[in-house]
């Protein structure tokens, strides 16, 4: 009776003091941010450095975290700026970020402008980095236009394997052409829909910065 | 073949075919009216039955556990009132010890006084001094008539008279000598008898210390004894007074727990540091699980700690170990708790590190360089990490103090426990009753309802009988159909 009590104390305790979620698998989150870097799209790049910073922050240890351009061929790991898996103590975790932050910086003042734009070439490259990263939650992030430009020769009609992927187009911004016609735009972004959902993932389009927080954490 | 067809089975007219079926059922029903009625009779006896033996089982078992609550009850009143009883002695054996048992030397040091004084006393009785002998001698000499003119008896009268006078001088003297020294005397045996009087009132709160004590000892044996012979006043006493312990440890606990909760949080992020952020076990955070391990290893050293001090009774090995093995665990728990509880604090100050750098690297990102100025340098953190720390520390030493609110709230737990129980198994011997008694009654509803559909054969029955006595249609069919009272009323 004695150790019953005891036993349901410490049950209670436990339950009382950890409001986390309890799934099975890994609980961290993996995000995988493409960065487009062609054309004028280059002059959007301190808008995503925000971005960046934002999502630091709000990651937590364990957490991965990978920040790749998009440029003519991005199905490549030379085209990742900056990646990490934060360490599981706070303290190094927090070093970990403020080089990150380093490096993100570093390439933002010197990045060139690139002919043509491999979306597919970088989404293919964040499912296998995230894939091998074993995390829980897995966001690809892409700040983009999202207008793919592929160079002659490359094949990317490929279909995408993103089962367990939330796929996030951010601050889609609107072409000259768009303007024009705005059905082009609209064809652009119902084309990545149906692509990602053929592929078993889930597609978001956030233009508004503030509800960034929201899909990240959730 | 459809209903509406079976319907209309006797005539076009629907109204016809109505009373047709209608005229057919009642008859159907009037002839299955005896089987159907012992059959509505069997059902609700057999519910009846079946309610009314769950009902007495549950009974039986109420009454049991009323017994054996009783019995533990009684039990653990008889313990606390030994426990009282033992530490009232206890109490005593230490007046005993520490007072009376000095009371020989307190007799021999009073006795010393006395023989003392008496001495004192002797020596100070006031001795006349002696008359001079030779008073006579001069008286004679004085009385020698014939010789009073003659000069030579006169130097010998001066030569007496002035002997005299310094002999009466030096006897003053002497007795003035005596006197002083006699007052002297008096004079030290006042402090002999304020100290024995001092003794003497000492003794006196001793014994009366003593007496009250007795008294207590009696009172708590005179409640011991109606325990024993297990009293309603004692009953009613002890199960108040479980359910008073009760709730007031349940709220103390309440309490505790809070502690626990916020000593836990002081804790369980600099943990990561330690074990790491992200691992987990069984769908916990490890970090989480080795904050509230330390707490409750705490805890664990804070119930070791006041058993060992003999406050509390969890654990019955502890409480029968040798003295000096006591003493000994207490000293290895309280050093256990004071390395756990300076554990505490220092990761209390880890986590106020963190927090800051936390603070810093977040305004660092989101808001610029300028406010992470300010977040680093912030000269008056210095109260929270103070706070902090002393709270690490002191929290572990207020969880030991759990164990007396635990011990009494498992002691009553087991009385209320019980009591509740017996209230289920009350209210459930009673719904059962209560089940079975609406059983009962309802079959002779449904026997009343049956013979109401049928109401008119029976009207022609009753009146082709005629005015035979009631009596007597009973014994000639078994049942009498317009009396549903003939069913057994069991309860």
């Amino acid at each position: 009776m004695k150790y019953l009590w005891i036993i349901f104390v410490s049950s209670l305790l436990l339950a009382g003091c950890d409001n986390q979620d309890h799934k099975e698998g890994p609980t961290t989150k993996g995000v995988y941010m493409l960065l487009d870097t062609s054309g004028t799209y280059t002059q959007e790049l301190v808008k995503a450095q925000h971005l960046i910073n934002f999502t630091l922050a709000k990651l937590n240890p364990g957490d991965t975290f990978a920040v790749a351009r998009v440029d003519t061929a991005s199905f490549s790991e030379k085209d990742i700026i900056a990646k990490v898996t934060f360490d599981d103590r706070p303290s190094i975790a927090n070093r970990q970020k403020r080089q990150f932050r380093e490096k993100v910086d570093a390439f933002v003042k010197s990045v060139k402008s690139s002919g043509y734009t491999d979306i597919t070439g970088g989404i293919l490259q964040a499912v296998e980095y995230l894939n091998e990263a074993n995390v829980g939650k897995k966001t690809i992030l892409i700040f983009s236009d999202l207008k793919e430009e592929l160079k002659k020769g490359y094949v990317r009609d490929i279909p995408l394997q993103l089962q367990g992927f939330n796929v996030v187009a951010l601050n889609v911004t609107k072409l000259r052409s768009d303007n024009i016609d705005p059905r082009e735009y609209m064809d652009r972004l119902q084309k990545w829909e149906e692509r990602v959902n053929a592929g078993e993932g889930t597609w978001k389009v956030v233009n508004d910065m503030e509800r960034l927080e929201s899909i990240i954490l959730d | 073949m459809s209903i509406n067809e079976i319907y209309l089975l006797w005539s076009e007219s629907a109204a016809i075919s109505a009373v047709i079926w209608a005229v057919l059922l009642v008859t159907l029903t009037y002839l299955a009216r005896n089987p159907m009625h012992k059959m509505i009779q069997a059902v609700a006896a057999l519910i009846q039955h079946a309610f009314k033996q769950a009902s007495t089982s549950l009974s039986e078992a109420e009454k049991r556990l009323t017994q054996r609550n009783t019995e533990v009850l009684i039990a653990e009143g008889q313990e606390a009132s030994e426990h009282e009883i033992e530490r009232e002695f206890e109490r005593i054996h230490n007046i005993v010890e520490k007072d009376l048992a000095e009371y020989p030397t307190l007799h021999r040091k009073i006795n010393d006084v006395v023989t003392q004084m008496d001495e004192d006393y002797k020596h100070s009785a006031d001795v006349p001094p002696e008359a001079p002998g030779w008073a006579k001698a001069v008286d004679a000499v004085a009385k020698i008539t014939t010789s009073k003119n003659d000069p030579m008896v006169g130097d010998i009268l001066d030569s007496i008279h002035g002997s005299m006078e310094k002999n009466h001088e030096k006897t003053l003297e002497e007795y003035r000598k005596a006197s002083r020294e006699r007052h002297m005397l008096l004079q030290k045996m006042q402090p002999a008898w304020r100290g024995m009087n001092k003794d003497l009132k000492q003794v006196d709160q001793d014994v009366n210390a003593l007496l009250e004590r007795i008294k207590v000892v009696d009172r708590h044996m005179e409640s011991y004894e109606k325990i024993i012979h297990e009293t309603d006043t004692a009953k009613k006493t002890l199960s108040s007074s479980s359910l008073t312990q009760f709730f007031v440890a349940g709220f103390v606990l309440a309490i505790a727990i809070g502690g626990a909760m916020i000593n836990f949080n002081l804790i369980a992020r600099p943990m990561q540091e330690m074990v790491g952020g992200s691992s987990t076990m069984m769908g916990y955070k490890v970090a989480n699980i080795a904050a509230l391990v330390i707490i409750l290893v705490e805890v664990a050293m804070g119930l070791f700690l006041m058993e060992s001090l003999r406050i509390t009774r969890l654990f019955p090995v502890i409480g029968a170990m040798k003295d000096s093995m006591r003493i000994r665990m207490v000293f290895i728990t309280f050093a256990i708790l004071l390395m756990l509880a300076s554990v505490e604090a220092g990761l209390a100050y880890m986590r106020e590190i963190l927090s800051q750098d936390d603070a810093a690297l977040r305004a660092s990102l989101l808001d610029g360089a300028a406010q992470a100025a300010n977040a680093s340098d912030l000269s008056d953190r210095w109260i929270t990490t103070a706070a902090q720390m002393g709270m690490g520390f002191i929290l572990p030493f207020a969880l030991v103090f759990v164990a007396i609110p635990l011990e009494s709230f498992i002691h009553a737990a087991r009385t209320v426990l019980g009591m509740a129980a017996v209230t289920v198994l009350r209210s459930l011997s009673f719904t059962f009753e209560l089940s079975a008694n609406s059983a009962h009654y309802l079959g002779q509803m449904l026997v009343s309802v049956y013979d109401l559909l049928i109401f008119i054969p029976l009207w022609i029955e009753l009146k082709i009988k005629g005015a035979q006595p009631q009596a007597k249609k009973k014994g000639a069919s078994g049942f009498n159909p317009l009396d549903t009272q003939t069913m057994e009323v069991s309860s």
